[in-house]
């Protein structure tokens, strides 16, 4: 029901206040433009000085002024994919453990430990990172791996830094599990019980029923939850910038030190002090800012689409 | 079935479908295992994702708590080398960042909320909705440098002021959709209730619809407050950082989250310390929101 009508006559003070609230509701994609103007023209110098070759150039060098971004572009892509390869099946298995297999006052506490990993400062994460996570990566999973498989595959070579695109991945998919299993929860929470008594009747067992009937109905929604996860773990910054290693190359080795858009913005932000600096700086964000649109809206997309047709 | 764990419940007719069912395969017995197998690694993924809160809960005990003492809160930070010293500026600072976004953000996203809420199906509003929530998805550090090139080069220097805006940024699409969603939670009785008594619209909105959505709409509004709180990036070229007290909201102030960052990634042990104690506080304040959202305010009208 619409109480209110933005269009048709009503007294005077009813057309104040719906007028009002839509210049608040408008405010929001008012704002929303202005911040890609303002960043737009702020990397707009540098933009026109590269051209494509910023996001091909792997020279990244502000003191001779080389501004190549590839390196930041493969850290985020390469934290973030790794950080979605650990983090689906373990979220996608919790919402299933959730939704499917858990008592509720088994189900109430996990669910509630998970909103509050949701909910930890990423800073926080970061300085456990540091002087938890690092060091017990590098002595527990790098050194070994690298003293066996390393030796002949690549990924797993050289020597265990501790911090490394690898901790950068494990700390994002701790920090993003919470986000794509809570969406994955609702979807699967949307799939018709009738689908799943039809399952059950034909003499599905309970995984039947789960992997073959309820995860492909819930499968675009899922889908959904993951590029929404991806697009938290592409502009997540502190706690990734204190773990990656910092270092602008392109690692061969999930071991050896990288980093990310976001990494670079927080730490030479407040130093770069040439103009073109700075310029490369917002064009870096820019960049970020215009992959998580897209990354955004296509998740919403799809999430907004499975809860359409669940009927809800 | 060839050996029944449970009690026919149905008499004799029940016992006769029974013995007629054909006895478990080998097959049927692999896929009976499949599913107990794979149902259990769910449960390991549970398992798997609690344990990491866990291990941050425990670590932060451990490592900040000792650290925790009246002088924590009430002292600004020491040069290294002095033992002591404290983080009250940064707490301070934390609370002005968090009441300027607020006074600046809970108006426009409860407004904005609203809007969403009484225009619901209208195109703007759908087309709204879409770029708040895309805009929930900005990264905070877009959010820091956008202000830096708005506020902070206008005003030529870093300030609180510019702090509470870059946060009041990350608040208001949060907001909005909270508020959006305890509002259309309200029965449309009570709406319409208002509107036979001959109330106008606006004042049905505001008199009777807003209030009665009010507990739900204060947990979203606590929860994003704490949300906000914790936030280093959008911080870290606004409201810059400050190891003295500052009160003037046109100059630079600390942060907490800012802090805690500058401590963790010093050498010196004694900062590391400060760092565990800092961030020990802060998930002791986010817990307690989320705790207080749980179980002490809750909408009326949830889950109907």
């Amino acid at each position: 029901m619409q109480t209110l009508s933005f269009r048709s006559r009503g007294n005077l003070s009813d057309r104040t206040y719906a007028g009002a609230l839509a210049a608040f509701g408008l405010f929001i994609p008012v704002l929303f433009a202005f911040i890609l103007v303002r960043v737009g023209a702020a990397a707009w110098p540098a933009v026109r000085h590269f051209g494509g070759g910023f996001v091909t150039s792997t020279d990244w060098d502000p003191v001779n002024g080389h501004f190549g971004a590839l390196p930041f572009i493969f850290g985020t892509l390469a934290s973030s994919l790794l950080a979605l390869a650990i983090a689906v099946p373990l979220a996608v298995g919790l919402a299933i453990f959730l939704t499917e297999l858990a008592p509720r006052w088994l189900a109430a506490p996990i669910g509630f430990g998970t909103e509050l990993l949701a909910a930890i400062p990423s800073v926080v994460y970061g300085l456990w990172g540091i002087f938890v996570l690092v060091p017990w990566l590098r002595d527990h999973v790098q050194q070994p791996l690298a003293d066996g498989v390393g030796t002949r595959i690549g990924l797993f070579s050289g020597p265990a830094y501790g911090v490394s695109i690898m901790a950068g991945g494990v700390i994002l998919a701790i920090m993003i599990v919470p986000f794509i299993s809570a969406v994955s929860r609702e979807v699967l929470a949307a799939v018709p019980v009738a689908q799943r008594e039809a399952a059950l009747a034909l003499g599905a067992t309970r995984w039947e029923m789960t992997w073959q009937v309820v995860l492909p109905y819930a499968l675009p929604g899922i889908i959904g939850a993951t590029i929404l996860g991806l697009g938290r773990a592409l502009g997540e910054t502190m706690a990734i910038t204190m773990v990656i290693g910092n270092r602008p190359d392109i690692p061969t080795s999930l071991f050896a030190p990288g980093y990310t858009m976001a990494s670079v913005l927080a730490n030479e932000f407040s130093e770069a002090s040439a103009d073109l600096h700075l310029a490369a700086l917002m064009e870096i964000g820019l960049l970020l800012f215009g992959i998580t649109i897209l990354v955004n809206s296509f998740a919403r997309f799809l999430v907004w689409r499975v809860a359409r047709r669940a009927g809800r | 079935m060839s050996a029944p764990t449970l009690q026919p419940a149905g008499g004799p007719g029940m016992d006769a479908v029974r013995s007629a069912a054909p006895a478990l395969g080998w097959r049927d017995r692999r896929r009976r295992t499949t599913s107990f197998v794979m149902l259990a690694l769910t449960g390991v993924a549970a398992v798997l994702t609690v344990i990491p809160l866990l291990l941050i809960l425990f670590h932060l005990l451990r490592a900040g708590l000792s650290s925790i003492s009246a002088n924590f809160f009430t002292h600004v930070p020491v040069p290294v080398g002095e033992a002591g010293g404290g983080i009250g500026n940064s707490l301070l600072g934390t609370v002005m960042l968090v009441v300027l976004a607020g006074t600046m953000g809970l108006p426009i996203a409860i407004g904005a909320g609203m809007y969403l809420a009484e225009a619901q199906g209208s195109r703007v509003a759908n087309t709204v909705r879409f770029v708040t929530d895309v805009m929930n998805g900005i990264p905070s550090i877009v959010i820091g440098i956008f202000v830096w090139a708005w506020v902070v080069v206008t005003m030529g220097h870093f300030s609180a002021f510019a702090g509470g805006v870059a946060l009041a940024i990350m608040l208001i699409p949060m907001v909005t959709r909270t508020t959006e969603e305890m509002v259309r939670l309200v029965p449309r009785e009570l709406k319409e209730g208002g509107l036979a008594l001959g109330f106008t619209r606006w004042r049905t909105a505001l008199g009777i619809v807003l209030p009665a959505a009010r507990s739900g709409i204060l947990t979203g509004v606590l929860i994003a407050l704490a949300r906000i709180a914790g936030e280093t990036a959008p911080l870290l070229f606004t409201a810059f950082g400050n190891p003295f007290w500052e009160w003037r909201l046109g100059q630079p102030v600390d942060a907490l989250p800012v802090r805690i960052f500058y401590y963790a990634i010093s050498p010196y042990e004694e900062w590391h310390r400060l760092a565990w104690a800092g961030s020990l506080l802060l998930i002791a304040l986010v817990l307690a929101v989320s705790l207080a959202a749980r179980f002490l305010i809750r909408s009326p009208y949830r889950g109907r």
